[in-house]
């Protein structure tokens, strides 16, 4: 039998050899097939959850909901330390506070739900909300930077690494409104139904990949220091959590 | 509960007797210091069925003034301010009880007697469908709303 891996489509593209590697890895390690589906954007990937086509998945905090209580999917492991934020950021030079921003701006944004969640939440004390903004979709961090550059957005979502690893004179040109530090929300990896008897394997195998030189290289390759436990209370607080965000 | 402490209060205050539902009171000491929110922060806490605070997250902790140790046990009307009117949290439980999400914006007391306000969000959690708990978390609020309630509260008592 092969199982269908996806991984987020909010994957930083510079990861995704890696995660070609580790579905390498993950396929010796199971002895059975493994196809890694790369998912173009969050749509295209709710699709394949839908028709059944997802068997493995790192998952964005904000599918976790769906995919656990509406299709029975279970937690495995969670990236250590790895949560994630968001960063609101301007032109340099335009805002200063998230408070002095009018309520009539441009957002220029990807399609990554918890970043776009958490970004709204931040723009509240300000009287912003989706029925003052204009959204500008884009295709990924780096687009979003370029939208405020040109003065085509007021303000732009960034997922706190992404904007971190922007180049220095891109930044340069850029300045944080704020950065949110919620510390509880990161992404997961599940298995489908299909997969459940493999759960307590992948999660010794998974967690023990920080242990040895070559799978601990594979970590690294997609930007994980190591995984650890993640509980079905674990996934069902972070639900709760993403619960009362989308007030 | 306790009363609060004239110790632990920071500049001048008036004291003010509290009744909650379950018919027990509390003396309470209260400033007008304003704490601002922190911003990017989230403030997030759980409790078991009766309100008891099991668990608080640094942020909870950093704007309650308590140590975490004095808040883990304690109901979670530990932050009543007088200021909120009795109708908003019947309004909690009611809704909370029927199973459902609960928004309000809400004025919490601090043990230094000062005050901060919030957008508050409680949801029940349902683990096998029971209710096991309450999650409720806290964020910024507008401040065009907040200013809308400081005019409401005073006419519900």
């Amino acid at each position: 039998m092969t199982y269908n891996l996806a991984i987020s489509p909010d994957f930083k593209p510079d990861l995704i050899s890696g995660w070609f590697f580790f579905n390498t890895w993950l396929q010796k390690q199971l002895g059975e097939g493994v196809h890694l589906e790369i998912h173009q954007d969050f749509k295209e990937q709710h699709d394949a959850i839908e028709n059944g086509k997802v068997d493995l998945i790192y998952a964005n905090p904000f599918d976790i909901s769906q995919l656990v209580r509406d299709k029975g999917f279970l937690p495995v492991v969670k990236p250590a330390a790895k949560p994630d934020e968001a960063i609101i950021a301007c032109h340099a030079g335009s805002f200063t506070e998230v408070k002095d921003l009018p309520t009539n701006i441009k957002i220029a944004q990807t399609d990554t739900p918890d970043v776009n969640t958490i970004g709204m939440i931040m723009l509240e004390p300000a009287d912003i909300d989706k029925t003052t903004v204009e959204i500008i979709q884009c295709d990924n961090f780096v687009v979003v930077a370029k939208q405020l550059m040109r003065g085509d957005a007021d303000v732009g979502f960034f997922l706190a690494e992404s904007f971190n690893e922007l180049s220095a004179l891109v930044k340069k040109d850029l300045y944080p409104l704020v950065s949110s530090q919620i510390h509880m929300i990161h992404h997961a990896m599940l298995v489908s139904p299909k997969m459940a008897a493999q759960k307590d394997q992948l999660e010794k195998l998974l967690i023990a990949m920080s242990s040895d030189d070559n799978s601990k290289k594979i970590l690294g390759e997609i930007g994980v220091s190591q995984f650890e436990t993640m509980s079905a209370e674990d996934a069902e607080f972070m639900i709760d959590l993403m619960d009362t965000l989308t007030t | 509960m306790q009363d609060m402490n004239p110790q632990d209060i920071v500049g001048d205050y008036t004291e003010h007797e509290l009744k909650f539902s379950d018919d027990s009171h509390r003396k309470v000491l209260v400033s007008e210091q304003e704490t601002p929110f922190p911003k990017g922060c989230l403030i997030v806490s759980r409790t078991d069925t009766s309100g008891v605070i099991t668990h608080a997250n640094q942020s909870f902790v950093l704007m309650s003034g308590y140590e975490k140790s004095e808040l883990i046990g304690e109901p979670h009307h530990i932050l009543r301010h007088p200021d909120m009117p009795p109708a908003a949290f019947k309004d909690l439980w009611d809704t909370l009880e029927r199973g459902e999400k609960w928004t309000g914006y809400v004025k919490n007391l601090r043990k230094d007697g000062g005050f901060y306000w919030v957008f508050a969000t409680a949801i029940p959690n349902i683990r096998n469908g029971e209710v096991v708990g309450y999650t409720s978390v806290r964020r910024e609020p507008s401040r065009k709303k907040v200013e809308e309630c400081m005019a409401l509260y005073p006419t519900l008592f």
